[in-house]
């Protein structure tokens, strides 16, 4: 039973690992990212080594993730909605 | 007979069978012209209205004439992509190489089976007093390339600051009056030099230099706005939550000799509950207990204090086996020497460097 879990998490890594490359959007690509960090933080429990988990839960699916979405809110490449809808004038 | 109008040659219908044949192009309404002098029009009242406006040229457009040179491009674009494939090859075969090198399984000679990791098992927890082997590993036999990947992330914090951190406020702040008040005397003084006039308006009114500013670049209100995003449902979960984080990663720093874990892993909890903090709350409630100066006091500091400890380890002969601390009894929170502050101190490390990393990227400062 145990190996069946782990077998379907390594599958689900690998299927992140593909759609991290394949996402067109670079948001789409960093919460990707955020769930293969997730996802192995709960294989290295699999393994074992709790420490290791812990980390990869705090840093690899928190700081990292939440720095990539400053970043990208940095660059524009983050495109905040708009509440209205008038056409933007300023913008000429 | 065929009926031909009078003037024909500059009729519509004339112009627009040119067109379809190619021969001529349509008389098209010069909506370009009209469009650049709109620009013109409102870049001149920007220019009129605020006296810091800076212009930004834009770059010319792609010149058709030149389509040749593209031809260059086109063959350094292949070379490029011929390169890349096989530097991936090179570096495959060299990886491949390395793992022929490699004992295989279960040979007798792999490093699972020398005598150093037996020594760590058998000996590990009444030498170093610990009950957790790993910690004892990193922070007893091997402290000094602790040290050094302490000393790794003090660099990159240092680095991410060189690039990124502003000594003088950013011009769009929503909070901290206090120090926009203490910068106030300083930003006249070098404004002199560029716009005389900005200067002296600043000096009667400082309050309309500030809006000023702001017509400049009104993109970065809109951007980031770090004082004013609260948000309740963020903050209602955070008040509950952010204690818990600092409590767990207190325990895994305080048990790091015990139960798994340590000065890494308890950090980057501290660091992320920061973080997590910082986001619910805004810069301004995170700044009454984690200023600039608190971060300078605690990262060189922690960083200096494990230094003198591996200096008394490197004294006592190159690991702490050998350290006057006693270890105390097996199991119990305060046992195992100098380990306890090494885990704190890493930790505290770590856990500035996490939210360094994450103000500097989002504001520039603290």
């Amino acid at each position: 039973m145990t190996k069946i879990i782990l077998l379907l998490l390594l599958g689900f890594l690998v299927v992140c690992a593909i759609g991290v490359s394949c996402a067109k959007s670079l948001l789409v690509s960093v919460v990707i990212f955020m769930s293969y960090s997730l996802v192995m933080s709960i294989i290295w429990i699999f393994l074992e080594s709790l420490d290791l988990a812990i980390t990869e839960a705090a840093v690899g699916a928190g700081v990292t993730s939440v720095l990539f979405f400053v970043t990208l809110r940095k660059i524009n490449a983050v495109e905040e909605e708009k509440e209205s809808d008038e056409p933007d004038t300023k913008k000429l | 007979m065929s009926r031909i109008r009078k003037n024909y040659e500059n009729s519509f219908a004339r112009h627009f069978l040119d067109f379809v044949k190619g021969d001529k192009p349509l008389p098209e309404e010069d909506h370009v012209a009209e469009w650049k002098s709109r620009v013109a029009e409102v870049k001149e009242n920007e220019r009129t209205e605020n006296a810091n406006y800076i212009e930004i040229t834009e770059p010319e457009a792609y010149d058709a004439a030149h389509g040749s040179d593209m031809a260059g491009v086109r063959l350094f674009r292949k070379i490029y992509y011929i390169l890349a494939v096989f530097m991936c090859l090179m570096i495959i075969g060299m990886l491949i190489m390395n793992v022929a090198y490699m004992p295989r399984f279960g040979a007798t000679y792999t490093p699972m089976n020398n005598e150093v990791a037996e020594r760590y098992l058998e000996d590990g927890s009444e030498e170093t007093g610990v009950v957790n082997t790993v910690t004892g590993m990193i922070l007893q036999y091997r402290a000094f390339d602790t040290f050094g990947e302490t000393n790794v992330l003090f660099v990159a914090a240092c680095s991410v600051m060189i690039l990124l951190f502003h000594k003088t406020e950013p011009p769009m702040r929503a909070d901290g009056r206090k120090r926009k008040k203490k910068s106030g005397k300083k930003a006249p003084a070098a404004e002199t030099e560029v716009a005389p006039e900005v200067a002296a308006a600043s000096e009667n009114a400082p309050a309309a230099a500030e809006t000023s500013l702001s017509c400049v670049w009104p993109q970065s209100t809109a951007v980031e706005d770090p004082g004013t995003a609260p948000d309740v449902i963020l903050q209602a979960v955070a008040r509950v939550v952010v204690p818990m984080i600092f409590l767990f990663g207190l325990y895994i720093l305080l048990n790091g000799h015990l139960s798994p874990g340590g000065g890494f892993s308890g950090g980057a909890v501290i660091g992320a509950g920061l973080i997590l903090y910082n986001a619910a709350y805004g810069f301004r409630a995170t700044r009454k207990f984690f200023d600039e100066k608190v971060y300078d006091i605690i990262k060189v500091g922690s960083l200096c204090l494990y230094a003198l400890i591996i200096a008394y380890y490197l004294f006592t002969g190159a690991n702490g086996i050998s350290s006057v601390v006693p270890l105390g009894k097996l199991g119990n929170i305060l046992s195992s020497g100098l380990i306890l502050p090494i885990n704190l101190l890493v930790g505290l490390e770590v856990a500035c460097t996490m939210y360094a990393f994450y103000a500097l990227f989002r504001r520039g400062t603290f």
